[in-house]
Order: structure tokens, then C-alpha cells, then sequence
């Protein structure tokens, strides 16, 4: 390298000043130092912390084969001044980084080393400034990592990175999707478990170049071990998964170019942990339960605070998904050493979330709302799943029951598939009734045939219902099928409490509500029974849709023989009959909130005459 | 643009102070102390009377031949008191106001953070953003 000339630099000056002597640094090597200074210690602090410096200096790997890391550390930094000093000072931390070249180089670490020609100190990262994040991530494995795994994962990273930038980030994917149910204790487990699992997910994922990469780097193993620990503990406790998944999952972001971007199986996690939370993949958790959620993390307050700045784009105290994942991955960026950006990135922004969430979404169908066809057809799918059990008692019931009724059951069969979908199917049944008829005539034949009758039921559901034998016909048979969904739906949300989805809680009722209503008159009865339950959804529900099913092939053939008059006529009074049944529920659900409100009230007069009484003491 | 802004708690100790670095900081600590008294005596002036957001604002606290100082409470009784150059183009009362409207739109967003817990010290670095986007650029 050039010599620059001597003392040429501010800081070298002033490294020159601190140390007492002249640190001549070269021109390329100003860029650099200056670089990682900044990096550092972002502006306007005039001091790189501690940690983050740390980070960097064990980035460095300096002899990992001889002396521990850290007996190496605590000498560079006593020999730049910053322990004297407190903090690491431009001046200091040129210093030190001229003092990890020359330990890099095999000087020893002294002074006088700094003094000669050295080439640049080598972080984890060498190619790219965004490598070093790459090493220092590897550091932070999050909870009491010690520092041999953190050099050998530095290791790992700066083979990957050095190698595949793209690829490095599945291997840690996979462990992630292996070990779901490994033990919780990771840091018994991470070298052993994690090496096999990193290995395996490594082998997986890279060609035969990064395998041999890796087995010839012992390091790596542990350093992969760990995230296959991370990722397995992730599955097992939130403690333990969020520090384990966060890791594990910030190695997979960071290999690709963009560290901040959420991939499948992240964001598959992150619903996970959501839906642990909070049931209802649209409602909101609130302040507190995220706290005590990323306070988990073990990550300092004033981070997780900063997390929640970035991440609670509304700023209404509360996270929604597309939040939480976004507060989440970068809780898991910060884990593994990745400095927490000023401004949230456009990756993890909720409208990009959102966008991209729809799809895996899939998997959460059952607690999706509303309204979009998209969401509404994973619905389906789901459902699907679930309605395969009704799906088998659809052909029993089929055979059982006969004409007549087809039409009824073809109605509750609609209203089930309400159910299931409660806030789209309530909304687009309400909306256009006229399409049930098309809707509920896919449904029953999807039914017989198989489980993802239930996309079909709900897309039906969707449209008004126009062949007037079919909808009566299918809504039996919906709702019969929907019920048995719907109450695995509500038997969930019930768990997760009553207050917080009230909303979600009042669409099954209006299912049911309708389901009875569009059922004839000999299987009202029951329906109401079912109406009455409301969210419960029990049993009782269960066995008249069962029975309301029953004829989804028999349907068939009536349909083609019903006049279209009377189907219309009863599609329009199945309609209005439904309306009738919604406006119910909405009344009910308004008087339940209302005295919420009044509840509420009391509580502020009560907080007011307190603040009225203490007003005097403090104004004085 | 202000010289010196201080967020202060209900019991008068402060949450947050940032002052152009080039002044002596503690003089504007000094001065933002004393107009505490002028902010309690405004508010013990409006009595209990319904505090809307004409009372909120408490205007002019008291000029100084070099600077003025505005004063601001919430509902909450926590105070942000603006300290702004006299020499600096008189700035209008209703950018003072939307200043404070600012300044007190970041600070509840600091409040809905619930890693925030209420008369901790401000480190939110949206909120230092919105400051410093407030302050005078001092070259």
C-alpha cells in the first residue's frame, strides 16, 4: 500500500496525538478506517460504542487458532487508549483497526506495530462494506453465545459471503424448517445439534463448492449449528425461538443483497409467533403483549424501543401483522449484529408486507377476513382441508336425505360456508345474494368430490344466487359443512379470548343466523338452535348441518328440476331472511358495545375526579 | 427556527433538552428552568377551566433582549418550552404553534411505544429527527 503522507489524517493526527505517536495510514487505508468508524458509530455521536465496535473487532477473527478472541481484544483496545478513554474515538478506533491489521498480518500487538505497512485489517466481510454487517451478525447469536462460536460462525459467513452471497442465506433456512421441535435449551444443544442440522441445511442448499467449503471450516458448523439450535428453538419457546429464529433467520437475510427482506419461511415464523399472540391475523397486538414479546428478545430497551419507532408505522400503539413482522425481523437483524436502520426499509414496509403476506396467508386462512377474493380462495383451500371431514359425511347425508329439503340444505350449506368465512362470506352474502345460487350449485359438487370444495363453496358464496334450486340446495349443505369449520374457527378464537375479536366473533353468528333462516321450515328448529349458540358452534350445530349436508349430489338432480320462478323467489327470501338475521346480530353486538362505552365512561369520570383532586397539589 | 427546545415532565424535571450546540447549552438550561415558573403560573391562571387547544398553547412565556421563549403544555401537564432568537425574522405566532403541534404529535407517538415508560428520559431518534429538523442550522 502507499504510504500516505505521514500524519496526513485528522484522525491519524489525532491518533498520533492520543497515542503519542504518529500513525501514518495510507490513503486506501483512511477510506477504510473511516468507513468502518462511520459504521460504527453512525453520526452525529463523535464516539463508536462499545459494542458496536466490539462487533467489529471480533469480525476480525484475529488468531482464532491460537489465543481465544477475546485475549486478543482487550489488548488492542488497551493499547489505542479507548479502555482509558471509556469509548472508542476516531483516533482510538484507527488505532485499534491498524492494530488488528498488524495481529491479522502476525504482529504482535503493540504500538510499535502500527508503525509499519500493514494491508487492510480483514473483517468477516471483504468484499463489500455490507459484508462486515455479514461478520459482525455472526457475533451476535443473540443469547450468551460464546466467542468461539461467534469467530467460527464469522467464519462461516465469510465463506459464504466470500462464495455465495445468495445461497448462504437458504442453509440457514432449512434448519429452520427442520428442527421445529428440538429442544428448547439451545445452548446446551448449538454445536451438536446445530452442526448436524447446518451441515445438512448447508448441504442442501449449496453446491458442492460451499459443502466443501464448509467441511473443511470446522467453524462453520458451529456458527450453522447455531442457527439450526436458533431455528429449532424458535420453534419450540418464543424465548428461545426469538433469539434462536431471529438469528438463525437474519443469517438467511443477510446473504441476499438486501438484509431486510422477509423470506417464505421468516415470514412464516413471524405469522406463527403472531398467531401465538393473537388469534386473529387482522386484529392488532397490542402495546403491552409486544413488549413482553420482544422484551423476550433480551435485546436492550432503548433498541427495542427504536424497533418499535421503525416498525409501528401508525403509530396507534398496536402492531398489526405486516408490523410484527416487520418489529420482528429486524428484532432478528439486530440479534445477529445488523445495526438497526433510521428509517424503516422499504422491504419492511406494511404495505410491502401486506402485499407479500397475502400469500402465505394461505396457511392462516382460517383467520383471514374478508372481502378479497384472494384471501377469501386461500380461505377456501383451507377450509377445504378442514371440510374434509364434512366432505365424508356429505355423501352419507346425501343419501339419507331426499328431495324436499335439497334446497334448505343447500341454504344452510351456504350459510356454513359463511361461517367458515365468516367476514367475506357475510359481506358478499348480504351484497349479492343472487350469486348464492351459482355458488352454492359448485359447492355441493366440489363437496362430493373433495376437499377443495370448500374454494369453490366460498367463492359460490361469494356470487348471488342465480339457479334458484341450487342455493337453497347447497346452503344446506354448506352450512352443514361450514359449521363443522366454523367451529373449529370459533373454538380458536374462543381460546384466544373473547374481548379482542369481537368482530370476528360476530360473523358466525349472522352465518348461523342466515343458515337457519334460509333453512325451510322443517329444519328451522335446529338451525335456530344454532343461532342461539352463536360463536359457540357446538355440537348441536354440527349434527343438523350434518344432517342439513347430507344431499349435496342429491341436490343435483333437483336442481335441474326446480323451476327457476320458485328458486328465485326463494333465493330472494332466503336473502332478505338473512338481512333480517344479520341486522339481529349487529343490534345485539351494538347493545354489547354500548355498555362497553358506558363501562368506559365510568372509568373516566372516576379518573377524572381523581385528576381533579390532585390538579391543586400539583399547580402550586 | 429554535434555539433550544425542552421537553419537561409534570414534576418539572426534564425529559428531553436539545439546544444548538454552539450557544452555551447551559445557559438555555438555566433559562428554560426559570420560564417553568411562568409556565405554572399561565396554567394556574386558566384555573379548571376545559383545556382545549387554544389553552394548550401558552404563547409568548417572556422575551429577553436576545431570545423569547414559548411555552406549551399538554393535557398531561407535560410542558415543551421553546426558546427562539430574537435576531433570527420574528417568527410567527402560528409557526410557533404548528411547531408545537409537531412537537407534540412526536411526542405521543413516543408515548404509544410501549417500551417507553412515561417520565423516562426521550431517546427516540424520530423524535430527535423532528427536533433537529426544528432547530436552527448553526454552520
Amino acid at each position: 500500500m502507499e504510504q500516505g503522507p505521514a500524519g496526513a489524517s485528522g484522525p491519524a493526527a489525532a491518533a498520533a496525538g492520543a497515542g503519542g505517536l504518529l500513525l501514518p495510514l495510507s490513503e486506501t487505508e483512511q477510506q477504510r478506517y473511516s468507513e468502518l468508524f462511520s459504521r460504527c458509530c453512525p453520526p452525529p455521536e463523535a464516539a463508536a460504542g462499545g459494542s458496536s465496535v466490539g462487533e467489529l473487532f471480533r469480525a476480525s477473527q484475529l488468531p482464532p487458532d491460537t489465543l481465544h478472541q477475546w485475549k486478543n481484544n482487550p489488548q488492542i483496545t488497551e493499547v489505542c487508549g479507548a479502555k482509558r478513554m471509556g469509548y472508542f474515538g476516531p483516533a482510538q478506533f484507527y488505532i485499534a483497526l491498524k492494530l488488528i491489521a498488524a495481529a491479522q498480518s502476525g504482529f504482535p500487538v503493540r504500538i510499535e506495530s502500527i508503525k509499519n505497512e500493514l494491508p487492510l485489517p480483514r473483517f468477516m466481510a471483504l468484499k463489500n462494506d455490507t459484508e462486515v454487517r455479514y461478520g459482525t451478525p455472526a457475533e451476535f447469536h443473540g443469547v450468551k453465545f460464546q466467542v468461539p462460536h461467534a469467530t467460527l460462525e464469522k467464519n462461516s459467513y465469510k465463506r459464504t459471503d466470500e462464495g455465495d452471497k445468495q445461497e448462504p442465506k437458504s442453509p440457514p433456512m432449512s434448519p429452520i424448517c427442520s428442527p421445529p421441535a428440538s429442544p428448547s435449551t439451545y445452548q446446551r444443544i448449538p454445536l451438536s445439534y446445530g452442526y448436524g442440522k447446518a451441515r445438512s441445511g448447508l448441504e442442501q442448499q449449496h453446491g458442492a463448492p460451499y459443502e466443501v467449503r464448509h467441511s473443511t471450516h470446522q467453524q462453520d458448523g458451529p456458527s450453522s449449528g447455531n442457527y439450526g439450535a436458533k431455528s429449532a428453538l424458535a420453534c419450540s419457546t418464543p424465548n428461545r425461538s426469538l433469539s434462536v429464529e431471529r438469528e438463525q433467520q437474519d443469517s438467511s437475510t443477510q446473504y441476499p443483497d438486501d438484509p431486510w427482506r422477509i423470506t417464505e419461511e421468516q415470514r412464516d415464523y413471524y405469522i406463527n409467533q403472531f398467531r401465538s399472540l393473537q388469534p386473529d391475523l387482522n386484529a392488532f397486538i397490542s402495546g403491552s403483549v409486544a413488549k413482553n414479546f420482544f422484551t423476550k428478545s433480551k435485546l436492550p430497551i432503548p433498541e427495542l424501543s427504536h424497533i418499535w419507532e421503525l416498525s409501528d408505522v401508525d403509530c396507534d400503539g398496536a402492531l398489526t401483522l405486516a408490523e410484527f413482522c416487520a418489529a420482528f425481523h429486524l428484532v432478528v437483524a439486530r440479534k445477529n449484529g445488523y445495526q438497526l436502520p433510521e428509517t424503516l426499509p422499504e422491504t419492511l414496509l406494511p404495505e410491502y408486507l401486506q402485499a407479500a403476506c397475502l400469500k402465505p396467508m394461505r396457511d392462516c386462512a382460517l383467520f383471514d377476513s374478508y372481502s378479497e377474493p384472494l384471501p377469501s380462495s386461500q380461505q377456501t383451500r383451507d377450509l377445504g382441508r378442514t371440510e374434509k371431514s364434512s366432505a365424508e359425511e356429505v355423501p352419507d347425508n346425501s343419501a339419507l336425505i331426499q328431495e324436499g329439503k335439497k334446497d334448505d340444505k343447500q341454504a344452510l350449506k351456504v350459510s356454513t360456508t359463511l361461517k367458515t368465512i365468516p367476514k367475506e362470506f357475510q359481506h358478499l352474502t348480504v351484497k349479492a345474494a343472487a350469486q348464492e345460487p351459482n355458488a352454492l350449485r359448485a359447492r355441493p359438487r366440489s363437496r362430493s368430490y373433495s376437499s377443495t370444495s370448500i374454494e369453490d363453496a366460498m367463492k359460490k358464496g361469494e356470487e348471488p344466487p342465480t339457479p334458484p334450486p341450487r342455493p337453497q340446495k347447497s346452503h344446506s349443505r354448506a352450512s352443514s359443512l361450514d359449521l363443522n369449520k366454523i367451529f373449529q374457527q370459533n373454538t380458536q378464537a374462543v381460546r384466544s379470548g373473547w374481548l379482542p375479536p369481537p368482530p370476528p366473533a360476530l360473523p358466525p353468528r349472522p352465518s348461523v343466523s342466515q343458515e337457519v333462516v334460509l333453512a325451510q321450515p322443517p329444519s328451522k328448529p335446529a338451525r335456530r338452535k344454532l343461532r342461539t349458540e352463536g360463536q359457540g358452534l357446538e355440537t348441536p350445530e354440527l349434527s343438523p348441518t350434518i344432517n342439513v349436508t347430507s344431499s349435496l349430489p342429491a341436490v343435483k338432480p333437483h336442481l335441474p328440476v326446480q323451476k327457476q320462478s320458485s328458486k328465485q323467489k326463494r333465493a330472494i327470501q332466503t336473502a332478505i331472511r338473512k338481512n333480517k338475521e344479520a341486522n339481529a346480530v349487529l343490534a345485539r353486538l351494538n347493545s354489547e358495545l354500548q355498555q362497553q362505552l358506558k363501562e368506559v365512561h365510568k372509568e373516566r369520570i372516576a379518573l377524572e375526579t381523581q385528576l381533579e383532586q390532585l390538579r391543586p397539589v400539583t399547580v402550586l | 427556527m429554535a434555539v433550544c427546545i425542552a421537553v419537561i415532565a409534570k414534576e418539572n424535571y426534564p425529559l428531553y433538552i436539545r439546544s444548538v450546540p454552539t450557544e452555551n447549552e447551559l445557559k438555555f438550561h438555566y433559562t428554560v428552568h426559570t420560564s417553568l415558573d411562568v409556565v405554572d403560573e399561565k396554567i394556574s391562571a386558566m384555573g379548571k377551566a376545559l383545556v382545549d387547544q387554544r389553552e394548550l398553547y401558552l404563547g409568548l412565556l417572556y422575551p429577553t433582549e436576545d431570545y423569547k421563549v414559548y411555552g406549551y403544555v399538554t393535557n398531561s401537564k407535560v410542558k415543551f418550552v421553546m426558546v427562539v432568537d430574537s435576531s433570527n425574522t420574528a417568527l410567527r405566532d402560528n409557526e410557533i404553534r404548528s411547531m408545537f403541534r409537531k412537537l407534540h404529535n412526536s411526542y405521543t407517538d413516543i408515548m404509544c411505544n410501549p417500551f417507553y415508560n412515561p417520565g423516562d428520559r426521550i431517546h427516540s431518534r424520530a423524535f430527535d429527527t423532528m427536533v433537529n429538523s426544528m432547530m436552527m442550522q448553526v454552520c
